[in-house]
C-alpha cells in the first residue's frame, strides 16, 4: 500500500554501506574511525595479560608464550601501524577541536599539532624506558 | 539515550583519545618486543607484578585500561552507523556493555593482584 500511496518515492542513490568509497577525504575519515577496533582489541590484550599477572607466574608465562605466535606478531604489528594513524589523526586535529586564543589572536594550529608531536615523543620515550 | 548521558559519552571519548594517542603505540612497541621474544630477562612476572602491585601503577593502569575501552566503544557505536548498521540501540548496548565487561575484570584483576 505504501508503494501505491507515494508518487515520488525517495530513492537514496548513495550506498548505505560503501559510501565512503566515492572519496579518499571519506576514505580517511573511515580508517580514523576504524582505529578504535583494534584499540578495542588491544585493550582486551591487555585486561588478559592482567589477568594472568592475578593468576600467578605460570599464566603469565602462558599468557607470554601465546604472546609469541605468529598470530601475537602479526596482530601487534597492525595495531601499532592502526594505533600510531589514529595518534597522528588525533593530534592534526586538535587546533579545530581545542583552538587556543591569546589575546586577539588564535594560535597558529600548527603550534598546535607540533607540540602535540612533541609531547607525544617524550611520553613515548618515557614509557619505553619505564617499560623496558 | 537520554540527551542528559551525552556529556559523559562524549568526554569518556575524548578524554580517552587523547589518552590512547599519546599512549598506545608506545604499549604496542613493548608488546611487540615481547612477541618477538626479545628481551626475556626483562617481561619477568615479578618486575610486571611488582608495578601493577603498586597502587599508582594500579590506577595508572585502570585508567589506561579505562578511557581506552570508552573511547573505542563510543567510535565504534559511530562507526557502525557509517558502515550502514542502523539498529542503533543494540549496538550502544553491545559496545557499551563490552566497555563495561572490560571495566569491570580490569578491577577484579586489580584488586587480586
Amino acid at each position: 500500500m505504501g508503494e501505491e500511496m507515494s508518487r515520488k518515492p525517495y530513492v537514496r542513490e548513495i550506498s548505505k554501506t560503501t559510501w565512503f568509497l566515492r572519496q579518499p577525504r571519506y576514505m580517511r575519515y573511515m580508517a580514523r574511525e576504524v582505529t578504535c577496533i583494534f584499540i578495542f582489541a588491544y585493550t582486551f590484550l591487555l585486561i588478559c595479560a592482567l589477568g594472568s599477572l592475578a593468576d600467578g607466574p605460570d599464566a603469565f608465562q602462558e599468557f607470554l608464550n601465546s604472546l609469541r605466535s605468529p598470530w601475537g606478531v602479526l596482530f601487534n604489528l597492525a595495531v601499532l601501524v592502526v594505533t600510531a594513524y589514529h595518534s597522528l589523526s588525533w593530534f592534526v586535529v586538535t587546533p579545530q577541536a581545542m583552538p587556543i586564543q591569546r589575546g586577539e589572536e588564535f594560535v597558529p594550529g600548527n603550534i598546535i599539532v607540533n607540540a602535540h608531536y612533541g609531547a607525544w615523543a617524550v611520553v613515548s620515550l618515557i614509557i619505553l624506558i619505564w617499560g623496558m | 539515550m537520554a540527551k542528559s548521558n551525552k556529556p559523559i559519552f562524549w568526554g569518556l571519548f575524548a578524554a580517552g583519545g587523547t589518552v590512547t594517542a599519546f599512549v598506545t603505540p608506545a604499549l604496542v612497541l613493548i608488546t611487540l618486543f615481547a612477541a618477538f621474544g626479545a628481551g626475556m630477562d626483562m617481561f619477568t612476572y615479578e618486575a610486571i607484578h611488582a608495578f601493577a602491585a603498586w597502587w599508582l601503577g594500579k590506577l595508572i593502569i585502570f585508567g589506561v585500561i579505562l578511557l581506552s575501552l570508552w573511547h573505542a566503544a563510543h567510535r565504534l557505536r559511530v562507526t557502525a552507523h557509517d558502515f550502514g548498521i542502523r539498529a542503533d540501540t543494540v549496538v550502544a548496548y553491545v559496545v557499551y556493555g563490552l566497555a563495561a565487561l572490560g571495566t569491570l575484570m580490569t578491577i577484579v584483576y586489580l584488586l587480586r593482584i
